[in-house]
């Protein structure tokens, strides 16, 4: 308790006008940015990947099975940062034994448990069935008994097997798009359901939420592709690139037009809130949203995309502006987050003051945890990676 | 084996599988039925005392603004009453004194909950022309957002209408805070689970009132039974006009102001 008071109390010096005296507590930091962050990852990785599946893009085939991959090591460290946020993580399993069937946040556990469960596993396992068994026979020692483990068993490789589990491959991706907009969409919905809160209240929400996870979802799989491939003393596939740029900079319009739409839908509107929030647009959250937000995430990343479109640019100009690019908009969409879920606390609720958040290094809520759940996605990344590799050649190898 | 091989012997096993799998599924979900039926039709394990019916009664509060004189005694017996931390940022009930300026200008403030009264402001005195109190507390909405998103269905509302926290259920998620437009809610930092309010409804269950109420030595507050006819609330929502706090946000209070100014939210 000590330790909660200590943190609170040279809050009080920087509070501007008047908040509730409950309200100087902010109540969810940067382990609740993280969710988001990580559930848009995921459900933008597997759009990604149902694009090579359902849409046929064949361009993007080189990706397709590190966005699976992806969307799964990312939707494994999903719940950790709920988690650890929790006043008492023991008591987390009542979500899913006794959920309050009026509340958004208890459908949780059913919407991850699908997503997971029905969509990405079994996705992932009827893809990768025929390879796994042929590795198994191949392999040795250990490596050989988790394909045999992972494939469970299954033995069956005749042609008309094969084919089966191409089909559900598609299937399961046709059921996984909306099972995708579900997942992150609904986290919006969290946050967009509050009335009390004018900042977050909006039908936008979960809308703006889905196609800015898409775009962190694609920016994250170019970057991944972009970093493994050298690694493996490989050559980028320039056509596969070009492709996910092209991608990346469609659903940045979209999403762009949307936030576009709700700001100017705000200001229009002008309702009893709009002092208050116009108090926290131009001062505390000024350079998060506006400039780096708005301008380093969306506008230059979008300028440096254009500008390959128009011009001839020699292939490694393009490869450097695309990674940097996507850097960029990783760097947007998780302070896109922080805005929403920070930003919406930084207020009172009574419109008549602005309040601080002071984020700590050490403990279950501070930076240190932060950056672990941050990196832990990709340590299981890369042990997914030497499991089931996800490239061409050892596909041809199998 | 051979039966394993053959489909017809083996559609029979799967049956079989079948049926054992639904029963130890079943079983599984029987005891939470079972309990569920054992508690259902009486409420009376429950509540505290034995000549406490809850389906007899349904609680309000009023507040007269203008008989509040900020002297903050409610604040301080609720903290007093319900062991609510001292710290200055944990309420259950405070109190908020309005400046409203010739310019048009208007400050709130509310230093630690009103427990220690206000201190005259020197500098903008002669420019006010409009000043008044205005006691907060949980307004046990009728249409609670904070029950409502509750995951676990730890905040709930009484059947006498108080809208309430069980600790041993909550998960400290803190959605209800955020959902409570009032901020009356706060995470106790000792149990680390929601808290606020409770109309005080361990006296309640006495046949007494809430320590604001008992606290308050101008009648400010008035507490009550919604319905009944010989009630005090009944008897204040005939003599005075009443508003309550964002009625635009339909969470629809049970604690009624009258007097309330245009500047309160």
């Amino acid at each position: 308790m000590e330790d909660i008071i200590q943190h609170l109390a040279p809050l009080f010096k920087e509070i501007s006008g008047y908040i509730y005296p409950n309200e100087i507590e902010l109540h969810w930091g940067i382990l609740v940015v993280i969710y988001p962050y990580v559930t848009g990852l995921v459900a933008g990785a597997f759009i990604l990947a149902s694009l090579v599946k359902v849409f046929n893009v064949k361009e993007l085939q080189p990706t397709y099975r590190i966005a699976m991959l992806t969307a799964l090591a990312f939707l494994i460290v999903a719940p950790l940062p709920l988690l650890a946020h929790l006043g008492h993580p023991e008591k987390s399993l009542s979500i899913f034994l006794t959920p309050n069937k009026s509340s958004a946040m208890a459908m949780f556990g059913f919407v991850y448990a699908w997503y997971l469960m029905a969509v990405l596993l079994l996705e992932i396992w009827f893809d990768y069935r025929k390879d796994l068994i042929i590795w198994a026979r191949q392999g040795k020692g250990v490596l050989k008994w988790i394909h045999k483990l992972i494939s469970l068993f299954s033995r069956d490789i005749s042609e008309k097997a094969v084919i089966f589990d191409k089909k559900s491959v598609k299937v399961i991706t046709i059921i996984g798009i909306p099972s995708a907009f579900l997942l992150h969409g609904y986290v919006g919905f969290i946050f967009g359901s509050v009335k009390a809160n004018p900042w977050w209240s909006s039908v936008l929400m979960p809308i703006v939420f889905l196609f800015s996870a898409i775009v962190s979802g694609i920016a994250l799989v170019l970057l991944i592709y972009m970093v493994v491939t050298p690694l493996r003393g490989k050559q980028l596939d320039m056509i596969c690139l070009d492709k996910l740029a092209s991608f990346l900079f469609y659903i940045m319009i979209i999403d762009f037009t949307l936030e576009a739409l709700d700001f100017i839908h705000r200001i229009y509107e002008s309702e009893e809130s709009i002092k208050i929030l116009a108090e926290l647009v131009s001062g505390k959250l000024f350079v998060s949203l506006v400039v780096i937000q708005l301008l380093i995430g969306m506008i230059i990343p979008l300028g440096a995309i254009a500008s390959v479109k128009m011009f001839k640019l020699p292939d490694d100009l393009k490869k450097l502006i695309y990674f940097l690019t996507a850097i960029l908009v990783q760097v947007g969409i998780f302070t896109t987050r922080w805005n929403v879920v920070v930003g919406g606390q930084l207020f009172s609720k009574s419109f008549r003051g602005l309040t601080v958040y002071k984020m700590t290094f050490l403990g279950l809520e501070g930076l240190l945890m932060s950056i672990a759940l941050l990196l832990l996605p990709i340590l299981i990344l890369y042990i997914l990676f030497y499991l089931l590799p996800p490239w061409e050649e050892a596909k041809r190898s199998a | 084996m051979k039966q394993l091989q053959n489909e017809k012997g083996n559609r029979s096993k799967r049956r079989d599988f079948l049926k054992k799998i639904s029963v130890s599924l079943f079983s599984l979900v029987l005891p939470g039925i079972l309990k569920a039926e054992e508690t259902s039709d009486d409420e009376k394990p429950w509540i505290i005392g034995d000549d406490y019916n809850p389906r007899e009664h349904y609680w309000g509060m009023a507040i007269d603004v203008n008989k509040c004189i900020g002297c903050g005694r409610c604040a301080n017996a609720c903290k007093t009453e319900n062991n609510v931390p001292k710290h200055p940022y944990f309420f259950r009930t405070w109190v908020e004194r309005y400046q409203i300026f010739e310019d048009g200008e208007s400050t709130v403030d509310s230093p630690n909950g009103a427990i220690n009264g206000f201190q005259i402001k020197g500098t903008n005195e002669g420019r006010v022309i409009r000043s008044f109190f205005v006691p907060k507390i949980c307004n046990q909405c009728d249409n609670p957002p904070c029950v409502q998103v509750c995951p676990v269905g730890a905040t709930f509302m009484t059947p006498d209408g108080v809208i309430l926290v069980d600790a041993n259920y909550c998960i400290g998620c803190r959605y209800c805070i955020q959902a409570c437009p009032y901020g009356a809610r706060y995470l106790n930092p000792e149990t680390k689970t929601a808290d606020k309010c409770t109309f005080c409804y361990h006296r309640l269950v006495k046949g007494l009132s809430p320590a604001c109420v008992e606290a308050c030595p101008t009648q400010a507050r008035v507490f009550g039974e919604v319905h009944k006819k010989a009630s005090p609330l009944v008897r204040f929502k005939r003599m005075n006009k009443i508003s309550v706090l964002k009625p635009a946000l339909n969470t629809e209070p049970k604690v009624l102001y009258a007097n309330l100014d245009v500047e309160v939210r």
